[in-house]
């Protein structure tokens, strides 16, 4: 399994080269630059500052001289957020996306999951019907609708009461103003999940196997935990694999309405403000979360099915 | 007293397009010590039968009627009373060995998991008498197959596995539910020779669920034949093979393919399909496949019928011996 892992990581390279080389001829295909601003700057200004961050130079030069510190692990200067590098300013961000997204993501898997194999036990019943509803509104509201109601509810229409909850404060990072953002986040994931684990649970609880360990005279609960779960885990892993590596990099929609000071929003304000370098930056972090979060997934297989080989 | 006994068991599922009558009226009794063989085509309800009493009815099935296990009735039960019946006093073993282990269980673990449950018995005591039993069904290398997972054992060594997870409790009856079908041949001979090495040994009874007339004959001390949810014929496994009274098993047994036979190349069949379940024909079920059907047969439905020493059929014609 180790040479697996080894072999997995050493692909992981190319596939990321290749996303570097489109995500940065992508960039700067696009038209307009990191110094358009709403005041024209004077042309001599202009040239200067192309000149300071080498944008002078042809842009084939440009993508080497890129790579180049990227292998050095230099991930350039911001053009937007000035004085800081993209370092800097993902290492600042970063660790307050994952923490929320790791909280969120837990939250989840504690939440959607019993909620799922409850739904998948009482298949057709009210508690199925109503657990498969409130999930199914999870995923059809949008955070961006979502999040207001519950400041709403939380933070206005429960002032002055022990169940407020403040929002768009951060207080550096006081669990009572992290709750609903990390709710909010989770949503989504809780709805996910009770939907995938009532279906693969469903799928699972009908397999021979299952019949078997009844005909056994197991009591229900050790034939469901024992034979049935892990074979109905298996899709669940799947979508959480790529689903932690989303949530860890931060969610745009929630860090601006929170005021949090993650990392999610500068994956659209960089790309707005043709902050080559930073998009770069967050683009080559979350593709890599992804990449790993797949081979985590994969060797995580061969734990849930015996029969999963990995040569 | 019989050690399975059931009385005028009906099994209904509900589906969408109405009600599905799997087994009707059916009354059987299994002694202790026994092998009956239960023969008929899929969907004539032999299976359905032995789920009901196991308990293993899928979620829209309903059983009526009596199933009484050593006296106790389990139609209705709950599954807690099932649970210290099943796996422990009656076990079951399936048709498809290669889907009935759970795949991500090494095959001790769900051997001692029986013992652990309906005896109380340590995992380390569970293991010792899992290694005993594997050894008894004949598995080779007992020791290392305690360790492995489903998928690296042959379908013939995963059915062993199965009879010996099946005997572990030492059970009172046994219902093997087609347990050769998915077999090869020559590993088909080696799995009936082991029930037949418990019935002998154990003095377990065994009820023997199967399409294949041939492996009734060399096991089953009596016969019942089902059709269309119905018993049509019961009686000592001689009698029936050398007497059929009723035309459906007559006709099962002229399907027979014989090496000495003749005419070569034509194989006999009985004309037609079974019925379907949920609009099945009005008088005797097997009337329109029945070659020996009068008006009667449309509009009446025969009773099984007690004659002779532990026979009894449902058919109106008195068919006689050939």
């Amino acid at each position: 399994m180790l040479s697996f892992v080894a072999r997995r990581l050493l692909i992981a390279i190319p596939t990321l080269w290749a996303i570097i080389t489109v995500c940065f001829f992508l960039m700067r295909a696009a038209p307009g630059g990191p110094f358009d601003g709403e005041a024209p700057v004077p042309p001599e200004i202009l040239a200067n500052l192309r000149a300071a961050y080498h944008l002078d130079k042809p842009v084939m030069q440009q993508y080497i001289s890129y790579i180049a510190d990227l292998a050095h692990g230099n991930f350039g200067p911001s053009f937007k957020y000035k004085d800081f590098t993209v370092t800097e300013l993902i290492a600042q961000g970063f660790p307050i996306s994952a923490q929320n997204g790791l909280s969120a993501i837990l939250l989840a898997i504690f939440i959607g999951v019993p909620f799922g194999i409850l739904a998948a036990l009482r298949q057709n019943s009210a508690s199925d019907y109503s657990i498969m509803g409130v999930a199914m509104t999870g995923i059809v509201v949008p955070s961006f609708v979502m999040a207001p109601i519950l400041i709403l509810i939380f933070a206005i229409g429960l002032k002055d009461t022990p169940f407020q909850l403040p929002a768009g404060t951060w207080e550096g990072g006081a669990i009572k103003h992290r709750i609903l953002p990390v709710f909010c986040l989770s949503l989504v994931y809780i709805a996910y999940l009770a939907r995938i684990t009532r279906a693969s649970m469903i799928e699972a609880l009908r397999q021979n196997y299952v019949r078997t360990a009844r005909a056994k005279g197991l009591p229900f609960r050790q034939v469901v935990v024992r034979h049935a779960l892990k074979t109905a885990l298996v899709p669940v892993v799947t979508f959480l694999g790529p689903g932690i590596a989303f949530l860890l990099t931060g969610s745009m929609v929630i860090e601006t309405i929170f005021q949090l000071p993650g990392i999610g929003r500068y994956f659209v304000q960089g790309a707005l403000n043709r902050d080559y370098t930073l998009v770069m930056g967050v683009t080559i972090l979350s593709a890599s979360l992804i990449i790993l979060m797949n081979i985590v997934v994969d060797v995580v297989y061969g734990f849930l099915d015996p029969r999963v080989r990995y040569d | 007293m019989p050690i399975l006994d059931i009385r005028n068991l009906n099994v209904r599922f509900a589906t969408q397009d109405g009600e599905v009558s799997a087994v009707n009226d059916v009354s059987l009794s299994v002694e202790k010590g026994e092998c009956l063989g239960i023969v008929g085509e899929s969907g004539s309800g032999k299976s359905q039968t032995f789920m009901a009493a196991m308990g293993l009815l899928a979620a829209n099935g309903r059983a009526n009627g009596e199933i009484l296990f050593d006296g106790a009735n389990l139609v209705g039960a709950s599954e807690d009373a099932f649970n210290t019946v099943r796996g422990n006093r009656m076990s079951m073993i399936f048709q498809d060995p290669m889907t009935s282990l759970t795949p991500h269980m090494k095959i001790g673990r769900q051997l001692a998991e029986v013992l652990v449950h309906h005896r109380g018995a340590s995992v380390v005591e569970a293991r010792i008498q899992s290694l005993a039993m594997l050894k008894r069904v004949q598995i080779p290398e007992a020791e290392r197959r305690l360790d492995m997972y489903p998928h690296e054992l042959s379908g013939g060594l995963r059915q062993r596995v199965m009879i010996a997870m099946a005997l572990l409790c030492s059970p009172e009856v046994i219902i093997a539910d087609e347990p050769t079908t998915a077999l090869d041949v020559t590993v088909q001979a080696q799995i009936l020779d082991i029930i037949h090495d418990v019935k002998e040994r154990l003095k377990t009874a065994v009820v023997l669920i199967t399409h294949d007339l041939g492996v009734v004959a060399g096991l089953a001390d009596r016969v019942a034949v089902m059709y269309a949810g119905r018993i049509v014929e019961v009686g000592d496994v001689g009698s029936i093979f050398s007497d059929p009274r009723h035309p459906y098993t007559k006709g099962l047994l002229a399907c027979t393919p014989r090496l000495d036979d003749a005419r070569q190349g034509i194989m006999t069949t009985i004309q037609g399909q079974p019925p379907n379940l949920q609009r099945l024909p009005s008088g005797c079920s097997f009337h329109p496949r029945c070659s020996y059907a009068a008006e009667r047969c449309a509009n009446e439905r025969p009773a099984l019928e007690i004659y002779g020493q532990g026979r009894a059929r449902a058919c109106f014609k008195d068919l006689k011996a050939a």
